[in-house]
């Protein structure tokens, strides 16, 4: 069942994909701006690097998580989904890994391009494409509860930045600092594993709390 | 054989009370047709007895046992066609109904799908998306998973909108036969029907 979902998914995105290259485009062209704007002092844009890496990535998932369950929402596929006999947190496992596939994966693989604008070491390319790695899926497991709360309001997109970037604080803070932390010199080990540890526990509670925000959503 | 059995059930939409006091008792081989006007929460009742919807007040048992707490085994013994037919715009007829039998549990091969669809008068249209599908031939793949589901309790809410006569003949069909095999069916629509050697037990929402 699971990969029932994770195919059906990964072949809406396939059939549309304009949705998964907006969010690439957006990611692009956001850290590409920060150079541009202030100007070509290396040692600055080194240090900046993983800070403004990070937060076009939150804002490039954040920007996607509208999508996850609201067209199945209209098309009445996620009553089907509620009502199937298989077990709903495992349906909403799907959904969140094909999210991730298709806006985290695109986002990973373009981190280390984008570094090089900003003059980062070999090592610090590595460790940044390392955090995006472990921190990009807590993205999409966090983001699926707020979106399965928002479903049906008015004005969904703007409460669901307010409701689940508070909560990318943490993965934010670990992974931008993950990579000053190995710049540094102090090795970017305590941060990785922290960061998972946030994978860890949010593949755990993040399908459960979902699953109970859809029921709630659909009542 | 399993009962479906509503007791005193209440629904409360904002501050207005949509029905209260309904009760009823739908056994193996019967047919219960909700009636109402609009906005007499016909949808919403049927929301109930498939459990998307918990009711203020009363309760809903399955087998004397209430669907709360059976939780999966009812879901894996109910089928419901909303209004919203769940036909995804992108995908093609024969993967939508592939993947919402699989979501009701049923794994569908190829072969099978393409002999419901046939079926169901869509035949040559299998590879087609959806999008490009009629109002009523969408209708049409979305009751094509009454032929392949198994289960016993069919909730059907409207399911003759946008058919021609020809479909709605072949969905009396599918009703007659699913009784006459100890199924039960509770449904909604405007349209008369008729279903030979059937008891239909009529609940009228005011």
């Amino acid at each position: 069942m699971f990969f029932w979902i994770l195919r059906r998914d990964l072949l809406l995105a396939a059939r549309r994909r304009s949705d998964v290259l907006t969010t690439l485009f957006f990611f692009i062209i956001v850290v590409s701006l920060f150079p541009l704007g202030v100007g070509p002092e290396m040692n600055m844009l080194r240090v900046m690097a993983p800070g403004v890496v990070w937060v076009a990535a939150l804002l490039a998932s954040m920007l996607s998580l509208g999508r996850m369950f609201s067209s199945d929402y209209l098309d009445g596929t996620l009553e089907q989904m509620l009502l199937s006999p298989q077990s709903l947190p495992l349906l909403v496992l799907g959904k969140a890994l094909a999210h991730w596939l298709v806006t985290g994966v695109p986002l990973v693989l373009m981190a280390p391009v984008l570094g090089i604008q900003y003059d980062l070491t070999g090592d610090a390319l590595l460790v940044l494409t390392a955090s995006l790695l472990l921190g990009t899926p807590v993205l999409s497991l966090i983001g699926a509860i707020g979106a399965a709360l928002t479903l049906g309001l008015r004005g969904g997109g703007v409460l669901v930045s307010l409701l689940v970037l508070p909560l990318y604080i943490p993965v934010l803070i670990f992974g931008a600092g993950a990579v000053e932390a190995s710049s540094a010199g102090l090795g970017a080990g305590a941060h990785m594993s922290l960061l998972g540890a946030f994978l860890l526990a949010s593949l755990v509670l993040a399908p459960w709390s979902t699953a109970v925000a859809l029921r709630i959503s659909l009542e | 054989m399993p009962t479906l059995e509503g007791i005193d059930l209440t629904c409360i939409r904002g501050d207005r009370k949509l029905f209260s006091g309904v009760n009823f008792l739908l056994e193996s081989g019967g047919l219960m047709q909700v009636q109402g006007p609009n906005g007499s929460g016909k949808t919403s009742l049927l929301r109930m007895l498939c459990g998307l919807a918990s009711p203020a007040e009363g309760e809903i048992r399955w087998d004397g046992t209430q669907i709360r707490s059976l939780g999966g085994d009812y879901f894996g013994a109910m089928t419901y066609l909303g209004h919203l037919g769940g036909v995804k715009d992108d995908l093609t007829a024969i993967e939508n109904l592939r993947i919402s039998s699989a979501l009701g549990g049923v794994d569908l091969d190829e072969r099978k799908a393409h002999d419901a669809l046939q079926h169901m008068g869509l035949g040559g249209r299998e590879l087609l998306p959806a999008k490009v599908l009629s109002q009523g031939q969408r209708r049409r793949v979305t009751l094509a998973r009454l032929l392949v589901c198994g289960t016993v309790l069919w909730i059907l809410d409207e399911p003759l909108t946008a058919l021609d006569t020809s479909a709605v003949r072949l969905v009396q069909g599918l009703i007659e036969r699913h009784l006459e095999h100890g199924g039960m069916i509770v449904m909604t629509t405007h349209q008369e029907i008729e279903i030979a050697g059937a008891a239909i037990q009529r609940l009228q929402l005011t």
